[in-house]
């Protein structure tokens, strides 16, 4: 039996002509103490990306790319086909695990100083790839053809229309038409299924070979600096005396790391199951606020945070000069140390994205900008509030919540977080500010003077002015009580 | 592994046939490659230049006076005029139509200036709100508060024989520099 494996084996090869190679590959000396855990991300993003080959592969047995059928075809794979609900959760959760570890990766190289000579050329079509992963990532989240990914199409639209002249056809290019609509999803399906994972093979494939003819990244040791002139010789000398066969000295801890990746995404797609469909894709259906799925919060967070006329400056240059940064990183610090013990630039860098982006990510998860839409209806003034009020306060009560006021301010826990809790405003403002700032807004509120009769703002005001803690005083004009005399105001010692 | 060339380029200055048929195939193709160009190109901008040749604008009509009370803001849908087969329910849009008086009217796109969401109306407060970035708008669609730079874009329209008619057909975005979108004053209101 072995001997006949053995000679259709050799019939291949002598074909094929491949063991060769392969073998030289495999069997490729690495530095020892590459063999690390450290060392896994990259393997595991090639395996992550081969399992989303698959499991696209199994979605598009099902799936239909027309803006009329695409959402009732989600439906069909979630409720309708034998475990489609869990091939699109591992596709879902896949791209998750894709997403962050291609960011880990990515910071792992450049803690090791792996994108310095001569790996350059390696970092940066890493970069492509990483660019490629987070087109891969929103053309995704369109296909899954549901409310979120038609207003996020709009949210995309809008972008690219601001730049300078070309914007709206721009647009028309992306959208494929005038609007949103089966085009769209036509060419985001093309983008998705055809044209990025074409690119990505053909890179992963550039980006695997120079691993292979430039070697793996010796540990970087503090002192061992990188010259251009001498490196290369010594590397070679480094895994001459203490390499050791890539297969089976290091590639063991990738085995069981992939396997360990691809058991953490089907444990998490069983348990969570997939993302979505939300809402039908109906654009008269407007109750609905559209958020981006996980990867892309923090630009939601930046979009509200920032100064409106800060914006479009900042959409249009800031990506750009992010890319070209990226890019150039390898060029600028091709040589040097390579250790992150001595490169405390490097490290706070990294430390100071990453922060960045996470508290972006977490504020995006609670949106504390955007309004409570049904807040005015579905929050009441908790009855704390109203205890003990006179008829005329228990009025305004009555008005803040009709006017809305609600989705904006919260009370009580309850309520919008656009504006600030209104739990303590009378601490903050007098009665006159109170007014002023009802009916002129500012600061971010809108104006209520058109909307609110002398007798509406009254009764508003008097319940903002019994909104203070127990035992503090709510704020008084006291130029007012020399002017007007003591009963102008309401003496705050009543209230306590 | 082991091809060696049978005949090696020649690689003085002199010219030889086989090079020289090689430089007139590459050029053979290269005139190809221009030829199926054009179509390609022509077939990739279709959504560009078919919006600058015949444009996608059109009248639609979103229902008759009657059905917007004088004073109030109510949602109207339309049926978006460019339509290909595959739409589905995509082509159907909404927006606001504010009667102030008469046939005097505002009507604003569904969308909110600042990234695209939907803004809905609160008749009580007199506002429309985004759920996206907390965008916010007066009654008559200028700007409250908010990140948008602008007010609500609004869709020039008339009324005729006794139907709500606007000029629609492309998604309203910060950047169009269509006339239309830009907040012009309405053409007509006969």
């Amino acid at each position: 039996m072995r001997i006949m494996i053995g000679k259709i084996g050799e019939w291949f090869d002598h074909r094929l002509q491949l063991a060769a190679p392969i073998r030289e590959a495999a069997e490729h000396p690495v530095p020892r103490n590459t063999a690390s855990w450290f060392y896994v991300f990259g393997s595991a993003a090639l395996t992550v990306f081969l399992l989303q080959l698959v499991t696209g592969i199994l979605l598009a047995l099902i799936y239909v790319p027309s803006a009329g059928e695409a959402w009732s075809s989600l439906q069909a794979l979630n409720h309708q086909v034998a475990l489609g609900w869990f091939i699109r959760a591992m596709h879902g959760w896949g791209s998750n695990f894709m997403v962050a570890i291609v960011l880990i990766h990515m910071v792992q190289v450049f803690l090791f100083g792996a994108h310095k000579f001569p790996r350059e050329l390696t970092w940066v079509i890493g970069v492509f790839l990483l660019l490629m992963t987070l087109g891969m990532a929103f053309s995704g989240q369109v296909l899954r053809f549901d409310q979120d990914a038609y207003w996020g199409l709009g949210i995309g639209a809008s972008i690219a229309s601001r730049v300078p002249i070309i914007g709206p056809f721009v647009v028309k290019l992306m959208l494929g038409g005038p609007i949103i609509a089966g085009a769209t999803l036509s060419r985001f399906f093309a983008l998705h299924v055809f044209v990025i994972p074409g690119m990505l093979i053909a890179f992963v494939g550039l980006h695997l070979l120079m691993v292979l003819k430039l070697g793996i990244n010796e540990w970087p040791m503090p002192g061992r600096i990188v010259k251009r002139a001498t490196y290369e010789r010594e590397y070679h000398a480094l895994t001459r005396q203490e390499g050791a066969p890539f297969v089976p000295y290091a590639i063991w801890k990738d085995l069981f790391f992939a396997a360990f990746i691809i058991l953490a995404i089907a444990a998490c797609a069983s348990y969570f199951g997939p993302f979505g469909p939300t809402g039908q894709p109906d654009p008269t259906i407007i109750q609905t606020a559209p958020k981006p799925d996980y990867f892309f919060l923090w630009l939601y967070a930046l979009l509200s945070l920032l100064p409106p006329s800060m914006e479009t400056p900042f959409l249009l240059i800031a990506p750009p000069v992010a890319i070209l940064a990226l890019i150039l990183l390898p060029f600028l610090s091709g040589e040097g140390e390579k250790s992150w013990k001595r490169r405390p630039i490097a490290v706070l860098t990294v430390m100071l994205i990453a922060i960045t982006l996470g508290t972006f990510t977490r504020l995006a998860q609670f949106a504390p900008w955007s309004p409570k839409m049904n807040a005015w209806s579905g929050d009441p003034v908790p009855d704390r509030f109203v205890h003990g009020t006179t008829a005329l306060e228990r009025q305004g009560a009555l008005v803040f919540q009709v006017k809305q006021c609600r989705n904006c301010h919260s009370l009580g826990e309850t309520g919008g977080k656009r504006g600030p809790s209104l739990d303590a405003v009378a601490v903050r403002l007098t009665q006159d500010q109170l007014i002023r700032q009802v009916i002129q807004g500012g600061g971010n509120m809108p104006a209520y003077g058109k909307n609110l009769s002398p007798a509406e703002t009254t009764a508003l005001v008097a319940f903002l002015e019994t909104l203070h803690p127990p035992g503090q005083v709510p704020a008084r004009d006291a130029s007012r009580d020399l002017a007007l005399g003591e009963s102008s105001q309401k003496s705050p010692g009543t209230q306590q | 592994m082991s091809t060696k060339p049978v005949l090696a380029p020649s690689s003085d200055a002199t010219v030889s046939r086989r090079g020289f048929f090689m430089t007139l195939g590459i050029l053979f193709n290269g005139f190809a490659a221009m030829v199926l160009a054009v179509p390609v190109v022509g077939f990739l901008l279709s959504s560009v230049t078919r919006g600058r040749a015949s444009g996608y604008l059109s009248w639609v009509p979103l229902g008759p006076v009657s059905d917007f009370p004088e004073g109030e803001t109510r949602l109207a849908t339309f049926r978006n005029p460019y339509v290909m087969p595959t739409d589905g329910k995509t082509v159907d849009t909404a927006c606001w139509v504010r009667r102030i008086a008469g046939d005097q009217f505002q009507v604003f796109a569904i969308n909110c200036a600042h990234l695209g969401c939907p803004v809905r109306w609160f008749q009580q407060s007199g506002l429309f709100m985004c759920p996206c970035h907390g965008g916010a708008y007066y009654r008559d669609g200028s700007r409250a508060s908010g990140p948008p730079e602008r007010g609500l874009f609004e869709y020039p329209y008339k009324v005729e024989n006794g139907l709500v008619t606007i000029q629609a057909g492309e998604l309203p975005t910060p950047g169009a520099a269509i006339a239309s979108l830009t907040g012009e004053k309405p053409p007509c209101a006969s």
